[in-house]
C-alpha cells in the first residue's frame, strides 16, 4: 500500500475516533449491551461451578456477536443519518481505503469494549485470570474477522428498509464458522488444553480473517456505489 | 409467439414424463435395499440426493452469475442468478424438509449438527437473507447487493463445511462408486431420477428467466409513463 492511502485510511480512522470520543454513541450502549447479554446468560443457564467451563464460551460468544451486530450497525446509520456517507463518497478516497477506514474504526471500539468486557466476564464466573491471555488471543483474532464481514454488511444494511433486522440475519449465518472456532478454541483454553489441539480451530480463525478482509474490501466498492 | 416458446413445451413433456417415470421405478420397480436399516424410507434417497443436487446447481448459476454480473454489469446476468437462486431455495428446503423425515428412521433422530447439514442450513439462511436485500434495497443497489451476498454465502460455505467436519460428522459417506455399495437397479433408478431432476430444473430456470425479463419489461414500461 501506498503511503497516500495510509495517511487517508489514518484519517478516516482518526475521523471515526473523534466523533465516538464525542459521543460515545457505540461504545456505551455496545458495552453495556454485552453486559447485559452476560447477566441475562448466567440467569438463563444458572452456571455452578463444575457446568462454568462448558457454559462460559458459549456465553461469550453471544454477548460478542450480538454486541458487534449492534456497534457495526451504530456504525453506519451514524454515517448515514448526517449525510455523511454521501460526503465520504465525494472525498477522493478509494473505495477499500474506506472500507478499511470503517473496518479499523469497528475494530477500535469492538476491542474497547471487549477489554472490558473481557474481564468482568471472569470474574462475574469466576474464571481463573491465568486463561485470560489466552482468550484475549482468540477475542483479537476472531473480531478481526467479524469486523471483516461486519463492515461490509453494515454497510448494506444501512441501505436497506428494515436496517436493524437486515444486520443480523446477513451477519449472523456467515459469522458461524468463526463463531465455532471461536467457541471451541476457548472453550479448550478454560478447560487448560494444549494449545497443539486447538490449532486447527486457531488456523480456521486466520482463514475466515484473512479471506473475509480481502474478499470484502473488494467487493465494498459495489456496496456503497451504485 | 415468444421465440423459443415449442423448446418450453418440449422440456415440459420431457420433465413430465421422466419425473413420472421416475416416480413408477422408486415405487414400483426398484427393491429396497437389503442392506439399509430404515427399510422403505431407504427410497427417499432417490428424490433426496437429485434434489440436493438440483440445489447446487442452482446455487452454482446464481454463483457464477452474480460474480459476472458485477463483473460485467449487465442485468441479464443478474436475473439469472435471481432465478437459479429461487429455484435453489425450493430445492433445499425440500431436500431439507426429505432429509429430516429420513433421518428419523435412518438415525432415530429428527437432526444432527452434521458438515452437510449445517452447510445446507446456514446456505438456506444465506440466501434468504439474500432475498430480504433484494426486497428491501433500493432498487438501484438491490442486484448489486444480491450479487455480493452470494459471493460471500458461497466461500462461507466452504469454510461451515470444514468447520463442521471437524466439529463434528454423522451423514452418510456417498456410496456410489465404493464397491458393492449400490444394486444395479438402484443406481439406474438414482441416475434416472437425477436426470429427471435436472431436466426439470431447465425447464424451471427457463420458466423463471421469462418471467423475470417479463417483469422487468412492465417495470420499465410502467416507469417511462410517469
Amino acid at each position: 500500500m501506498v503511503k497516500g492511502q495510509n495517511n487517508k485510511i489514518l484519517t478516516l480512522v482518526g475521523k471515526d475516533v473523534l466523533t465516538e470520543a464525542r459521543t460515545r454513541d457505540v461504545l456505551t450502549t455496545v458495552f453495556i449491551f454485552a453486559l447485559l447479554t452476560v447477566l441475562v446468560f448466567s440467569f438463563a443457564m444458572e452456571p455452578k461451578a463444575e457446568t462454568t467451563v462448558m457454559v462460559a464460551p458459549g456465553m461469550l460468544w453471544v454477548a460478542f456477536t450480538f454486541a458487534g451486530v449492534l456497534g457495526f450497525a451504530r456504525s453506519f446509520i451514524q454515517e448515514k443519518e448526517h449525510a455523511c456517507l454521501d460526503g465520504l463518497m465525494l472525498c477522493p478516497v478509494e473505495r477499500e481505503a474506506l472500507y478499511w477506514g470503517k473496518l479499523i474504526g469497528n475494530l477500535i471500539f469492538m476491542l474497547v469494549v471487549e477489554a472490558i468486557i473481557l474481564p468482568v466476564f471472569f470474574i462475574l464466573l469466576n474464571l481463573p485470570f491465568s486463561f485470560l491471555p489466552g482468550v484475549a488471543l482468540i477475542v483479537l483474532l476472531t473480531t478481526l474477522g467479524f469486523v471483516s464481514v461486519g463492515t461490509l454488511f453494515s454497510a448494506m444494511a444501512v441501505n436497506t428498509r428494515a436496517r436493524d433486522i437486515m444486520l443480523p440475519i446477513l451477519f449472523l449465518p456467515v459469522v458461524v464458522p468463526i463463531l465455532i472456532a471461536a467457541v471451541q478454541s476457548t472453550g479448550g483454553i478454560l478447560k487448560g488444553s494444549d494449545w497443539n489441539e486447538m490449532l486447527s480451530w486457531v488456523e480456521m480463525i486466520l482463514a475466515f480473517d484473512v479471506i473475509f478482509m480481502v474478499v470484502s474490501s473488494f467487493l465494498f466498492r459495489f456496496v456503497v456505489e451504485g | 409467439m415468444r421465440k423459443g416458446y415449442s423448446w418450453d413445451n418440449v422440456l415440459f413433456a420431457a420433465s413430465f414424463f421422466l419425473l413420472a417415470a421416475g416416480l413408477y421405478l422408486v415405487f414400483m420397480w426398484v427393491p429396497t435395499s437389503a442392506t439399509s436399516l430404515e427399510g422403505i424410507a431407504q427410497r427417499i434417497f432417490y428424490f433426496h440426493v437429485p434434489l440436493w443436487w438440483v440445489a447446487f446447481l442452482g446455487y452454482l448459476v446464481t454463483f457464477v452469475g452474480s460474480v459476472t454480473y458485477l463483473a460485467k454489469g449487465t442485468d441479464k446476468w443478474d436475473n439469472l442468478a435471481f432465478c437459479a437462486a429461487e429455484i435453489g431455495s425450493v430445492f433445499v428446503t425440500i431436500g431439507l424438509v426429505t432429509g429430516v423425515i429420513w433421518a428419523k428412521p435412518a438415525w432415530d433422530i429428527w437432526w444432527t449438527w452434521d458438515p452437510r447439514l449445517t452447510t445446507a442450513l446456514v446456505l438456506w439462511f444465506i440466501y434468504i437473507g439474500y432475498f430480504l436485500v433484494r426486497a428491501y434495497a433500493p432498487p438501484s443497489q438491490a442486484r448489486n447487493f444480491a450479487s455480493v451476498i452470494s459471493i460471500i454465502g458461497t466461500l462461507d460455505s466452504f469454510i461451515v463445511f470444514m468447520a463442521i467436519r471437524w466439529w463434528r460428522t454423522q451423514h452418510p459417506a456417498p456410496l456410489i462408486g465404493t464397491e458393492g455399495g449400490l444394486d444395479p437397479s438402484m443406481l439406474f433408478t438414482f441416475l434416472f431420477n437425477l436426470a429427471a431432476f435436472t431436466v426439470f430444473f431447465i425447464l424451471l430456470m427457463r420458466v423463471r428467466t421469462t418471467l423475470k425479463a417479463t417483469q422487468d419489461e412492465v417495470i420499465r414500461l410502467s416507469q417511462r409513463d410517469d
